[in-house]
This record gives C-alpha cells, sequence and structure tokens, in this order.
C-alpha cells in the first residue's frame, strides 16, 4: 500500500464481516474460522479431554486386579 | 524374592492412570482391564528390569502400549474396527460417567487417527511431558509435538464449528470460536 493513497479493501470486499487475508502469491483469498481458533478453544480441549480421563481415574484401582498385584508381589517368585 | 511394598504401591498408584490409556487405546473398558492386567502380570515378571527412583508410569505406560500394539498388529481387521468400536463403546457408556455433554467430544476424539489419539492423551490428559510420551512411543520428541499439534488441531475442526454452544454459554469464547468477535 502506497503512503498517503486511501485504499479501502472493505469497499470491494464481497464479505466485510469476513477477514481478508492474502496468500503468499499476494492473492486475496479466504481463510476459514476455525483455521485461527487460539488457545481458547485449546484450553477447552484441554478440559474436556481431562475431564474425561478423570473420569476413568477416580474409579481407583478396580477390586480384581488390586488382589491380583498383591497376590503376585507376595509371591517368593513373581514370574512363576 | 518378594516384591518391595513401595514398588508395589507405586505399581498400584499408577493403575487409574493406566486404566484411563489403555480405555482410550482400546475403546472397550473390559479389554482394557485384561491389558492392565496383562500389563502388570509382564511387568511384576520383569520387575528386576525396573530402577527404582525411575519413572515408574512411563514404564508401565511403555509395557502396555508394546503389548497392545503387538497384539492388534496380529488381528489388523480389529484395528481397522477399532475407531467404530471406541465410538460405540463410548456411546454406550454415558451413563457410566452421567456426563452427557461429553458426548460430542468422544465422538470427535474416536475420529482421531490413533497415533494422534495417544499423543494427545499422553500429554494432555497422563500429564507426561513431550520426553516422556516419545520415550513411551519409541519415536521423536518433534513426532511427538507434531502428532499434538495435529490432533488439537482436528478436534477444533471437529468440535468448533457445529458445537458451539457445546463449548459454554460464554459468549466472548463463542465470538471468538465463531471469528465474529473484535479484539
Amino acid at each position: 500500500m502506497k503512503p498517503g493513497k486511501p485504499v479501502n479493501v472493505e469497499s470491494s470486499a464481497p464479505d466485510a464481516e469476513t477477514p481478508q487475508v492474502w496468500d503468499n502469491m499476494g492473492r486475496p483469498t479466504q481463510r476459514k474460522p476455525e483455521v485461527r481458533l487460539g488457545r481458547e478453544v485449546q484450553a477447552r480441549i484441554g478440559q474436556q479431554l481431562r475431564a474425561l480421563y478423570d473420569d476413568v481415574v477416580k474409579e481407583g484401582v478396580p477390586q480384581n486386579i488390586s488382589d491380583l498385584v498383591r497376590r503376585l508381589s507376595e509371591q517368593e517368585d513373581p514370574a512363576a | 524374592m518378594k516384591l518391595d511394598p513401595a514398588i508395589r504401591d507405586q505399581v498400584l498408584s499408577t493403575v487409574p492412570s493406566l486404566r484411563a490409556f489403555a480405555i482410550s487405546l482400546c475403546g472397550h473398558v473390559d479389554r482394557a482391564d485384561d491389558l492392565v492386567q496383562e500389563t502388570l502380570l509382564r511387568a511384576l515378571a520383569h520387575i528386576d528390569s525396573f530402577q527404582p527412583g525411575t519413572n515408574m508410569p512411563a514404564w508401565l505406560f511403555t509395557i502396555l502400549r508394546n503389548l497392545f500394539r503387538s497384539e492388534y498388529r496380529k488381528r489388523r481387521r480389529e484395528v481397522e474396527d477399532a475407531e467404530g468400536r471406541y465410538a460405540d463403546t463410548l456411546k454406550s457408556h454415558p451413563e457410566q460417567t452421567g456426563r452427557v455433554e461429553f458426548n460430542e467430544f468422544r465422538g470427535a476424539l474416536a475420529k482421531l487417527p490413533s497415533d494422534q489419539r495417544e499423543a494427545l492423551i499422553l500429554v494432555g490428559a497422563s500429564g507426561f511431558s513431550y520426553e516422556e510420551a516419545a520415550a513411551i512411543c519409541g519415536c521423536a520428541v518433534g513426532t511427538i509435538k507434531s502428532r499434538v499439534n495435529r490432533a488439537r488441531t482436528r478436534l477444533a475442526d471437529l468440535l468448533s464449528i457445529d458445537s458451539i454452544d457445546d463449548f459454554g454459554p460464554d459468549r466472548a469464547t463463542r465470538a471468538v470460536l465463531t471469528g465474529t468477535g473484535r479484539s
């Protein structure tokens, strides 16, 4: 853009609400909104992932697994 | 030689997280518990190869993942079917957690390629560092980073457009998600 020369990009854009960006060849292009999803959505994804995982973690150690580990750990030779 | 109770307790305290990881791999609670049992049998049989003071969770996760991989390579058809079963299993257990609002998230997670899902869970839920996750998966740290990034981007794509309301009522967040906000 030359200094001093007003250029109204928005007026020539078909949709002024759509952010105007240019590709690496300098051609105007549009990017989808999801491409620029930032930390907000990443944080939400992290929260949901941990909540889902922690629901299982909160179940603790199932009795049969606890029994198995205790039994094996009392054996003279755990490999036997 | 009997197992040192301190080591035994380290094993037991890793079990809840190990189960959560196994469920994320198998997508099937019963199969996951079998896999956890198999892992513990193998681990305790080779407990001499564990060095006290090193990372017990990483050691057990590595064994579990290797068992899962070797078992499932033999059953390729099941691997191909894994995503469908994963989704079905999770659908059939919403009441287990009482968190119906996670169904959409579960569905999106099930659509990820398994290596991306695995990396995301190890880093994003199990709490391993990128370096630990790379050691568990037997790959480079950069590979884990790339998988995690691709998984996050894909989940954002799957979740943000059609289910913005599910992300919460916060108007500012919705604005960010839809790209209509002005900062």
